[in-house]
């Protein structure tokens, strides 16, 4: 075996590269995970989860990223805090340039997530941060008894404006379609809200304000009729993109920018692996991601061995 | 508290931050923020490294309604680097380390 510096490098900290890492550490692998900010990725953001199971209360999504980051210290898992800047996976020892150095590995997983997808409205770059946001948990408490509007008809965008409802005194819930694609549940809960109003069949159009989010355009996709709503903040959960753009396409990636992957993690590179909401995948939670990571942890593990021999 | 980072209230922000000699980075943030405990280790390395040039702060927007609304802080964590009274740069969610390196760095 040609002399490398890890026998297995994991790049990303939320649930999926946490599971791969707790197997790889716990099987004693020579491994390191890179998180380019802090372990938990998207679940940081959640306000609460109650569909993962362990919790028959549910928690908060921080809580739930201590405990996994607990979990895997207690195997002496070493996380670095650095930034994957460029990849290359033409040799079969492949090279991953970080802000301050190059490690080299035969075996790499590849579990960076996605990011909250933007609309791509007007508006949407100049009010980020001043009443436009992805974070109800963060920035819910800043709109108590205002008017918001939230963007989306998904698990998360359903969850959050129920935990926005806490605060506000109405959240208007935009969706482009007639119907929830949330779980049966949560759609239940939010039609049943006195202060959640849905407007179906629209999309929101432009973002607009003096200083901060004043105005939103919404349009009704079957009629074309536009009408402007006074709002205080809007909240976006339009679905998530991948972070992906640091690989440059070193692997095959699908038309949504996602990693194709195997049922066995593998990637278009042998030796390349992709888990969680980073690789194609019919379902996007962290129980698949953390099943992602073990499949993926013990494909890299096969690998390895192999490349012993 | 924080380990080299100094509590700002709302009447001790004029002072601590605006007539500091020294730049300043104020971490507006809230108990109940999950982001904002998660970039707290960040900011207390930077403060580490940082903390000869640099002023370290942070504000409690739940109990310092007042500097927050000054600045339309509308999401946190928020990061405001000041300088001589004057806003220099302005970070609103959590980003790598690095990015907060090369600002100060500027600074």
């Amino acid at each position: 075996m040609k002399s490398v510096d890890y026998e297995l490098v994991i790049i990303g900290g939320g649930p999926a590269g946490l599971t791969a890492g707790l197997y790889a550490a716990r099987g004693g692998l020579n491994v390191i995970l890179i998180e380019k900010i802090v372990p938990g990725g998207q679940v940081m953001i959640s306000d609460w989860i109650e569909n993962y199971p362990g919790f028959p209360e549910g928690l908060s999504g921080p809580d739930l990223v201590q405990k996994m980051t607990e979990q895997v210290k207690r195997f002496d898992l070493n996380i670095e805090n650095n930034e994957v800047v460029s990849v290359d996976f033409s040799e079969p020892v492949k090279q991953i340039t970080l802000n301050d150095k190059t490690i080299t590995s035969h075996t790499i997983i590849i579990a960076t997530g996605a990011s909250p997808k933007k609309l791509g409205v007007p508006g949407e770059d100049i009010f980020y941060g001043k009443g436009i946001s992805s974070c109800a948990t963060c920035d819910g408490p800043f709109f108590k008894d205002s008017v918001v509007a939230a963007v989306g008809g998904g698990d998360t965008a359903v969850q959050e404006s129920l935990f926005l409802t806490k605060f506000v005194k109405k959240v208007y819930l935009i969706h482009r379609r007639d119907k929830l694609r949330a779980a049966a549940i949560l759609q239940k809960r939010a039609l049943a809200n006195e202060k959640i109003e849905m407007i179906w069949d629209s999309v929101l159009t432009d973002i607009s304000g003096l200083t901060t989010v004043e105005n939103i355009t919404v349009q009704n996709v079957k009629t074309g009729d536009k009408t402007q709503l006074s709002v205080d903040g809007c909240f976006v959960w339009v679905g998530t993109i991948p972070n992906t753009q640091f690989l440059a396409n070193s692997v095959k990636l699908d038309e949504h920018g996602f990693i194709i992957a195997g049922l066995d993690a593998e990637t278009s590179v042998p030796g390349v692996f992709a888990a969680g909401d980073v690789r194609n995948t019919p379902l996007r939670q962290i129980a698949t991601a953390v099943g992602d990571g073990a499949i993926a942890a013990i494909s890299a593990e096969n690998y390895i061995e192999n490349v012993k021999k | 508290m924080a380990k080299g980072i100094m509590e700002i209230a709302d009447s001790s922000f004029d002072e601590e931050v605006l007539r500091s000699e020294k730049p300043v980075l104020v971490d507006f943030w809230a108990p109940w923020c999950g982001p904002c405990r998660a970039i707290e280790p960040l900011v207390e390395e930077l403060a580490e490294t940082f903390g000869d040039k640099f002023k370290f702060t942070r504000c409690n927007v739940d109990e310092n309604p007042v500097t927050p609304t000054k600045f339309g802080i509308k999401s946190i964590p928020t990061l405001i680097f000041f300088k001589e009274g004057k806003v220099l740069d302005k970070i609103v969610g959590i980003v790598p380390k690095s990015k907060l390196e090369e600002i100060i760095t500027k600074v």
